[in-house]
């Protein structure tokens, strides 16, 4: 089992807050790794600062052995580590289409003068992204789509426009903020499938989700926090048992 | 399969839309080359050349504006740059109008970076007071500089020559502007369309977001504060000659106020609606000059109004897909949203259902 992402000691404050107190993960490589916890429990600023959004107070994070910890948002997409939103981000006027090709931005190669001149390097490399941006629409089942302003979808298809968008990048590590929250039971049976198979491709899928039957579902690993702590972590059927987390987590968020 | 066919149903809409839309731009670019020809009337041919000048100007501040969405309102320090670059060189050192190009742009993304580097990174509203004092530096040095001929300015300056042809008639510059403003909405149209297009739109929707895409957003928006110059240095450039005589008093915080409106007004990115907007800023006051005092007032009324009722400008980007999503949603036929197969082009291009 070799960790494709794990963080070590890892501590966030906000003033006085800990959001997140010594953390250890380790993430398998083609594991669908479940984080669950109650609100305000650290999970999108875990995932804040797995991507560069927040630089942690101390410790680090390494990606595939070497230390990527306060490395810039961009750099670290770059990387192939891509992320949603818990608050979905699209960028509202421009089209889907476009919007999953942003997402390919790195593997738009043409430089300023072959995008002036229009020249034959330029269009190939634009029609190859625009082919795989539509393969990647068809995966999330949104190709009919692709002309609508992100911004008129509705919200289930722009959490899943979101996907493709950052399935288009060739991902090697995946991070799912909520993203079967506040959708309809037939929009979450669709993510559900369109999880599953980019975890079947072999790419490792991690997944904040207080869905807990999703999460039993589909998860191959879970990791509770609460508080900013770890308090339970292994397989799902083995956490769903764990009186702590009972007590923690499920207790208070299922009636 | 599924798949193709949709994508190739979205091409034959498509090649209508590109079709119809080819057929347009031909008809405007005809209309304006004729418009020399239908008129003797040097003060209509010299506001059309003013016009010319502006929409090339706003196409500039398009990339930064409209583009990557930072406000900057000192784009006149680059037209002025530009401009006193050429002023300068042609009647001084007698260089050729346009060999005194090259270094105008020079010295405009020098400035851009001296500029740009360190406070691109900020948010925009400190960026429209930094652009806005950048603006002023660049007037107050002009008027007290004096290679730069103070407060009275360059005069003197020779005209356009290109090859054996000397440019000296307001027709002839009405062309030339006609030239600049086809070159500028062209290479526009080509950067919308590449991966710098689509980077400073998504700055301009959502900058963090943007950097989960890769984009390297500090990157990027220097880029368009760069071409941004660099269009308006040409400009600048080219006006100099023109207008035979330069003065600080056409490069303050009114001028680059001008060209802000004409972005705004005619649409946020729009490349057609960046030179409508600044046809309407350049026309309208002259039209309206019987209103003497009151016309600008006329104006900003005007645009008030035109600000309330369509914020994003006369024509922005895609406002005729927006148009039919608008209508469908109106007449309720997508309560959830778009329909399947709901290509906007449909309403569009009409003919093309069949
Ligand atoms: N930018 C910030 N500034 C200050 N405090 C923050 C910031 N981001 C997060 N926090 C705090 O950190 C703690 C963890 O927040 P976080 O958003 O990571 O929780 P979460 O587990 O994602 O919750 P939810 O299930 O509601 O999404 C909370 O107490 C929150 O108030
Ligand atoms: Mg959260």
């Amino acid at each position: 089992m070799t960790a494709v992402l794990e963080t070590e000691h890892l501590s966030l404050q906000f003033g006085g807050v800990n959001a997140l107190s010594d953390l250890s993960i380790q993430i398998e490589a083609g594991s669908l790794h479940a984080i669950i916890g109650p609100n305000g429990a650290g999970k999108t600023s875990f995932f804040n600062c797995l991507t560069g959004y927040y630089k942690p107070t101390s410790g680090a994070v390494r990606f595939r052995g070497s230390e990527v910890t306060g490395l810039d948002a961009a750099k670290v997409a770059g990387l192939g580590i891509r992320r949603t939103f818990q608050n979905i981000r699209v960028f509202p006027k421009m089209s889907v289409l476009e919007n999953v090709l942003a997402g390919g931005h790195l593997r738009a190669t043409a430089n300023l003068f072959s995008i002036t001149v229009a020249s034959p390097g330029f269009r190939r490399n634009e029609r190859q992204l625009r082919s795989e941006a539509m393969s990647s629409l068809e995966f999330v089942g949104l190709a009919d789509q692709w002309n609508n302003l992100a911004g008129d979808l509705p919200y289930g298809m722009r959490k899943r426009m979101e996907l493709a968008r950052v399935l288009i990048a060739d991902p090697v590590v995946v991070l799912l903020d909520e993203p079967a929250a506040g959708v309809s039971s037939v929009e979450r049976e669709e993510l559900s499938r369109v999880i599953q198979r980019i975890h079947a491709q072999g790419t490792c899928v991690i997944m904040i989700e207080h869905d807990v039957d999703l999460v039993m579902e589909i998860a191959t690993e879970v990791t509770v926090l609460d508080n900013g702590r770890i308090i339970a972590s292994g397989l799902p059927q083995d956490v769903r048992n764990n009186p702590d987390v009972i007590r923690a987590y499920m207790g208070r968020k299922r009636k | 399969m599924a798949m193709v066919e949709t994508v190739s149903r979205g091409r034959a809409k498509l090649d209508g839309f590109r079709a119809m839309r080819g057929g347009l731009v031909l008809a405007v670019v005809v209309l304006g080359a004729l418009i020399p020809q239908m008129t003797q009337n040097q003060y209509y041919l010299g506001v059309a050349f003013q016009a010319e000048m502006l929409m090339c100007l706003a196409l500039g501040l398009n990339i930064v504006v409209g583009y990557a969405g930072m406000l900057d309102l000192g784009f006149a320090a680059f037209f002025a740059i530009g401009a006193y670059t050429t002023g300068i060189l042609s009647t001084k050192e007698h260089w050729s109008i346009l060999a005194s190009i090259a270094p105008g742009v020079v010295i405009a993304v020098v400035c851009a970076l001296i500029i740009g580097f360190p406070t691109l990174r900020l948010r925009s509203d400190y960026l429209a007071v930094v652009t806005l004092g950048f603006g002023e530096i660049i007037q107050t040095i002009a008027i007290n500089l004096n290679q730069t001929g103070g407060p009275t300015g360059i005069y003197a300056i020779p005209a356009l020559t290109l090859g054996s042809v000397v440019v000296t008639s307001n027709t002839g510059y009405y062309y030339v502007f006609f030239v600049l403003v086809i070159v500028f909405a062209l290479f526009s149209t080509r950067l919308r369309g590449s991966r710098l297009g689509r980077a400073w739109l998504c700055i301009r929707e959502d900058e963090d977001a943007a950097k989960a895409m890769g984009i390297n957003t500090n990157h990027y928006k220097l880029y368009a504060y760069v071409f941004g110059a660099v269009l308006g240095s040409i400009t600048g450039s080219l006006y100099a000659p023109a207008l035979t005589a330069i003065s600080p008093a056409s490069f303050g915080f009114s001028e680059s106020l001008l060209i802000v409106m004409a972005v705004a007004i005619g649409g946020l990115g729009s490349i057609w609606g960046v030179m409508f907007g600044a046809a309407v800023v350049e026309i309208f006051p002259e039209v309206f000059r019987s209103f003497a005092q009151a016309r600008l007032l006329v104006f900003g009324v005007l645009l008030v109004i035109l600000m309330v009722v369509r914020p994003r400008g006369l024509f922005p980007e895609r406002a005729f897909q927006g148009m039919a999503t608008r209508v469908r949603r109106r007449l309720g036929r997508a309560a959830v949203g778009p329909g399947p197969s709901a290509g906007h082009v449909v309403l569009t291009v009409p003919t093309e259902e069949s």
